[in-house]
């Protein structure tokens, strides 16, 4: 196998926030009855989470499970382990109706870092970011300015942000500009 | 003269001298002050020249509602027209130019046009440029046009030096203003545990409670709101910024916010504008009132002012607008000024003031030496570049037996207006107040949201609460108000106590003298920077504009830059009186955002250079990028239109790509197309219904070319359908059509099957996908595998056309699908897209012995169209159907229903009359004009020769060494061997004749070996 390499190779800026590339994640699409328990075993023995309810997001470091509707989820694993994840998955799921597919390499993650994360992140999602409506645990799917994005937080002041592959040169400018220097605008 | 003051003076800081230029002369400022004040300053009375007539026009007012002092500002990538001085912070190096004038501010020869007024009347371009016909064409329209508009564009070269930005701000309450009102409001929401967002358009807070005076709780004022801030600016949950102005108030507590951050300061680090997006529960407008001009002749002279502004300028900024003043007013306030000034060291001839009675102020002022003179109305200013005498009359008649006075300035005070834009935005209602002659917010008319409750309250001065303490009582009241609107408990805190002199009423005054003559209306200016006076409102009401409206937009009433924040309701008070109407019944023009103009770059935040639209990119973009891509924009994608060679043409490059890749080998990054992962025990059954053709029963391990119809029958998408497992497809959509078929796949699912079992998900990014097309492709792949190991059996009986297989080809996870676009033999392949571009690299150079080229969309065009291949887009526009274009055979007869199936019986669509899909080909070899219509014997009703069909796709075939096109032609498949005449837009009938449209190849015999 050929060395796989994320969009935009961890590029890396630095304003009044860090943002980062984060390089490959593995990511599984996963649809079905969240109610159903064999989809909730998948998941535990996938990522050792259990299944989330609206807009949580129960990650730690590159492995969990995010909620992305009511009939959806996001797998985490680390990127190397994902087919062995998803093949495990699909057959502990059965005959059960779902869905779960390696979205990996359809995405490109950044990170967010510092003091000022939340209010880079709020200039271009519509999403209420101060710290009492927006806390790690939870995940918004959204839009960074043009494009879709979905984030939740690693800890008080980083933003994991994902959007597609195809984006991700435009996101990272976006976030460059939103994190330009002397841009603070001292709410969050 | 006006000059600065020895004292007073409470905005600006002595110590810090400021330099900037007007008109290329140098003056000098203090820190603090604004342009207006600092022109004012250095006795530049005149700062700009009106729309119309250019008249000399002076600073007016004192703030936003300025529609005089209007200013080129900055230079270069930061030239700005038409910004207001009397807003504009002063820095140091701030340069200005006056604006409507030519050659100079001093000697303008549009000021000609004063002198013709009398023939400039209202509605004067509808009545005169209306004949003879041509003539505004070629005469009228160019000349207008350049005599049209305030301030220079930006010279067309430069570019925006400054960055701006959006935020996303979230708050229960919004308080649009920073004055008394606003600050009381505040605190009172905040009390109660509200998240509170106050707002103020300038840079400070306070309002015009400090210039005005008055007592809170026995201390002064502005002690009162020293406190406030102090107190507001510790609270946890209040945020308050200064600079942003409230520009409009939208559906659902949406309210847009205008943050200045670096006007003041220009090239500092950081945006220069933040465009705020406010979502509140509730909002509070403490957006204060602005005082009205009187309408006297001459009243638009440089050195006539707002009595308000008048104070403003000495008390804020230390600056004295004239060294003989007259006042002229129909209500207390002013006597302010007068009081003030005479303080000041001004000499104050007389206040003018057209009531019988005036309240305790009037003693006050007589007490200083004021001379006060009832009953009395000015009846004509004279003077052109600034105030040089006054006549004054009595306010009752038509202004005759005046008594002129030497002055250099005049005070006018008309009475207030609150500032009810914000309320008004969104839907509030306004009610009359008859005691003080203006519309205020109708409490019971609020604007209402998503629950059918108000959204909006109003406080203080905008609220009609004109005298401090009805202000603070009504804003503490309101603050409460708003919070336990947004789902808090007020704390039951009591308001502050304010006091001020007490004063008399006010008397509606529209006209000065009450009855004044012709000659007098035609010199009462309504709107300053329109030109529109008190005889063109009346000569509109006489010719029948009797709506306001009608009125406005007949006169220009109101349209100027400050959409008449001075001029509305004097001139709706005209109307109204010309109608022999009530003000009321007339009722106001529509207020709309934004409340001042806001900057393009605001509005358009981040957007702009390298983020000012999304490209979307594929894994192998930057190789493209480098390798002489000349782009087209597919949907959001770039994809490469051909890689051109240096030395090469465009043209040359599409032709070398077709000829290369029918002869050897040829690359093509099909990345962009959809793919759809379709999965459950019903995919089949609805893939069935989504496909015209039927979809259940391709075996796994196959491909299936599919269409889509919508459900009106109309081709939406096509794309080759892989059974991958029992319950899974994959379907390729176009490159355009992925997130569009996916969001058409969903709906059906969602709305109408709900109950199938089918999943979708879009995982057109998770492939790099690359075409290998050529005689040689098979040879590439299989010399890959030799070299790195790879597993996948490509022969013609492992993997023949219209299948596919999964495994590895060279070091790559692969999966292989036989299908071809162009008619040769042809392997469409999808790698992870992290490995895209290493799969690519690997195929260019292990097909260097090969002739591989990498070929672009130009060249993937030609060779289906040498096919007969259609294109969604190209011949499909949203009105072709299946039938047109021969594909009757993927409609299939054995499935009951499929999306479209129903509509294809419709009459029309089957009808023998639609044009149908023919090949076409010029008699020379030209190319057929892209888009040209084919004509027919006869003319319709319009005179226009009868269409019998139209060219959807035409290119030059390098292969066949001519012109070779698709078309619609109106019985084309039965007039094959006939000869055509389209008509091209460059004069010339070109004459094609109608052929099959398989051009290359007829039987396919290249794809299959």
């Amino acid at each position: 196998m050929s060395e796989p390499i994320s969009a935009l190779n961890h590029a890396s800026y630095d304003g009044i926030a860090n943002v980062r590339e984060c390089g490959l994640q593995g990511m599984i699409t996963l649809r079905g009855d969240l109610s159903d328990k064999s989809l909730a075993k998948a998941v535990k023995d996938a990522t050792g989470q259990n299944v989330p309810g609206q807009r949580e997001a129960l990650v730690s470091g590159d492995t969990g499970v995010c909620w992305m509707s009511p009939d959806e989820l996001l797998v985490l694993v680390p990127y190397a382990e994902v087919e062995t994840k998803l093949a495990a998955m699909v057959k502990a799921l059965g005959k059960t109706h779902t869905l779960a597919v390696n979205v990996s390499d359809a995405r490109a993650v950044f990170t967010i870092s510092g003091a000022s994360a939340r209010e880079v992140l709020g200039k271009v999602a519509p999403v209420d970011l101060s710290s009492e409506a927006f806390q790690p645990g939870q995940i918004r799917r959204s839009r960074l300015a043009q494009v879709a994005g979905a984030f939740w937080m690693d800890d008080a002041e980083t933003f994991r942000v994902v959007c597609f592959r195809s984006a991700a040169d435009y996101v990272f400018k976006l976030l460059k500009v939103a994190a330009q220097p002397g841009s603070e605008v001292g709410v969050y | 003269m006006s000059t600065r003051l020895a004292k007073q003076g409470r905005l600006i800081d002595r110590s810090k001298k400021v330099t900037f230029t007007f008109n290329g002369t140098s003056m000098q400022g203090y820190e603090g002050d604004t342009l207006a004040s600092a022109l004012l300053a250095n006795d530049q009375m005149m700062v700009g020249r009106s729309f119309k007539y250019h008249r000399p026009r002076g600073v007016v007012a004192s703030g936003a509602e300025e529609p005089n002092a209007l200013v080129g500002l900055g230079q270069g990538n930061r030239f700005e027209p038409n910004q207001r001085a009397t807003t504009t912070e002063l820095f140091n190096g701030l340069t200005a130019i006056s604006q409507n004038h030519w050659p100079s501010l001093e000697h303008d020869i549009g000021a000609v046009n004063t002198a013709f007024a009398r023939f400039l009347p209202a509605g004067f371009y509808y009545k005169t440029f209306i004949h003879p016909k041509p003539f505004w064409k070629h005469v009228y329209e160019p000349f207008i046009r350049q005599s049209a508009g305030l301030g220079k564009a930006p010279d067309k070269d430069s570019r925006d030096a400054d960055t701006y930005e959006h935020f996303y701000a979230f708050t229960d309450v919004l308080v649009i203003g920073g004055g008394v009102a606003g600050l009381q409001a505040a605190k009172a929401a905040a009390a109660s545990g509200a998240k509170v967002l106050l707002i103020e358009q300038s840079a400070y807070w306070g309002g015009r409670a400090p210039v005005d005076g008055g007592t809170v709780n026995d201390e002064p004022v502005d002690k009162f709101v020293e406190q406030l801030v102090s107190e507001l600016e510790t609270m946890d949950n209040v945020s308050m910024r200064s600079r942003c102005m409230g520009a409009g108030v939208y559906d659902h507590g949406y309210v847009l916010g205008y943050e200045r951050l670096t006007d003041h300061t220009p090239g500092v680090q950081g945006p220069r504008h933040r465009l705020w997006r406010i979502r509140a529960k509730q909002i509070v407008t403490a957006t204060g009132a602005i005082e009205r001009p009187l309408s006297f002749a001459g009243n638009d002279v440089p050195g006539v002012m707002l009595a308000s502004a008048m104070r403003d300028y000495a008390v804020n900024w230390g600056v004295n607008p004239g060294e003989r003043v007259i006042v002229a007013t129909n209500n207390d306030d002013a006597y302010r000024t007068a009081i003030t000034l005479k303080q000041a060291g001004v000499d104050v001839l007389r206040i003018v003031d057209a009531r019988a009675t005036a309240g305790p102020l009037a003693e006050e002022a007589r007490q200083l030496g004021i001379r006060v003179d009832p009953g009395k109305a000015i009846a004509k200013v004279k003077g052109g570049k600034r105030v040089k005498k006054v006549a004054i009359c009595n306010q009752e008649g038509v202004g005759g037996a005046r008594e002129e006075v030497e002055a250099d300035a005049v005070a006018m005070s008309g009475g207030w207006s609150p500032v009810v834009h914000m309320w008004s935005h969104c839907g509030g209602k306004l009610t009359w107040d008859d005691a003080n002659a203006f519309f205020r917010p109708d409490p019971s008319r609020p604007p209402l949201g998503a629950n059918g409750e108000g959204f909006v309250l109003a406080a203080g001065a905008s609220n009609g609460a004109l005298v401090l303490g009805d202000v603070l009582t009504d804003a503490h009241a309101v603050g409460k108000a708003a919070a336990k609107a947004a789902g808090f408990k007020p704390k039951n805190i009591k308001a502050p106590v304010g006091e001020t002199t007490a004063e008399a009423p006010m008397e509606a005054v529209w006209l000065m003298p009450a009855n004044a003559e012709i000659q007098l209306r035609m010199k009462s200016w309504l709107d300053f920077q329109n030109d529109v006076k008190v005889s063109d409102v009346q000569l509109a009401a006489r010719e029948g504009y009797e709506s306001v409206e009608h009125t406005k937009r007949y006169t220009t009433l109101g349209m100027a830059t400050d959409q008449g924040k001075l001029s509305n309701i004097n001139g709706l008070a005209i109307l109204a009186d010309a109608l022999e109407s009530e003000i009321p019944k007339v009722g106001t023009t529509t207020f709309r955002p934004p409340y001042t103009p806001i900057s393009m770059g605001a509005i358009g935040g981040e957007a702009r250079g390298e983020v000012f639209q999304p490209i979307r990119q594929t894994p192998m973009h930057n190789w493209h990028d480098r390798n002489g891509a000349d782009w087209e924009p597919v949907g959001h994608w770039r994809r490469t239109y051909a890689y051109v060679r240096p030395g090469e043409s465009v043209h040359d490059a599409v032709n070398r790509e077709v000829k290369n890749t029918r002869d050897n080998l040829g690359l093509l990054d099909a990345s962009t197309l959809g793919k759809l992962i379709v999965k459950g025990p019903d995919a089949g059954k609805f893939l069935d219904i989504m496909y015209t053709n039927m979809m259940s029963t391709l075996i796994v391990g196959k491909c299936r070319y599919g269409l889509m119809c919508s459900e009106n029958g109309f081709l939406i998408d096509d794309g080759v359908v892989a059974r991958i497992d029992k319950d899974t497809w994959l379907c390729h959509t176009t490159t355009g059509g992925a997130e569009r078929i996916h969001g058409h796949m969903e709906e059906w699912l969602q709305t109408e099957w709900w109950d199938w079992k089918v999943y979708v998900a879009n995982v057109t990014e998770q492939y790099a996908q690359v075409a290998v097309v050529g005689p040689n492709a098979r040879k590439v792949l299989e010399k890959l595998n030799a070299q790195a190991g790879g597993g996948m059996d490509l022969s013609k009986e492992a993997l023949p056309f219209m299948e596919w297989r999964d495994g590895k080809i060279g070091e790559f996870d692969a999966r292989a699908y036989r299908i071809s676009f162009s008619g040769e033999l042809s392997y469409e392949i999808a790698v992870p897209a992290s490995q895209g571009q290493a799969f690519w690299d690997a195929l260019f150079e292990a097909g260097q012995e090969f002739g591989v080229m990498p070929y672009g969309t130009e060249c993937l065009h030609i060779l289906r169209a040498e096919k007969g291949f259609i294109m969604i887009g190209d011949e499909t526009d949203g009105t072709v159907i299946p039938q047109d274009l021969g594909l009757h055979w993927a409609l299939s007869k054995k499935k009951e229903d499929y999306l479209g199936k129903r509509a294809h019986s419709r009459s029309h669509m089957a009808d023998p009359e639609r044009w149908k899909l023919v090949g076409l080909e010029t008699v020379d070899g030209s190319v057929l004009p892209d888009g040209a219509y084919a004509v027919g014997e006869g003319v319709n009703a319009n005179g226009q020769r009868n269409m019998i069909g139209r060219v959807t796709s035409t290119y030059f075939s390098a292969n066949l060494g001519k012109g070779i096109a698709m078309g619609l032609i109106k019985h084309g498949p039965d007039r094959m061997g006939e000869i055509v005449e389209f008509p091209g837009t460059d004069g010339k009938t070109y004459k094609a004749k109608i052929v099959d449209p398989i051009f290359f190849d007829k039987d396919g015999e290249k794809q299959n070996v």
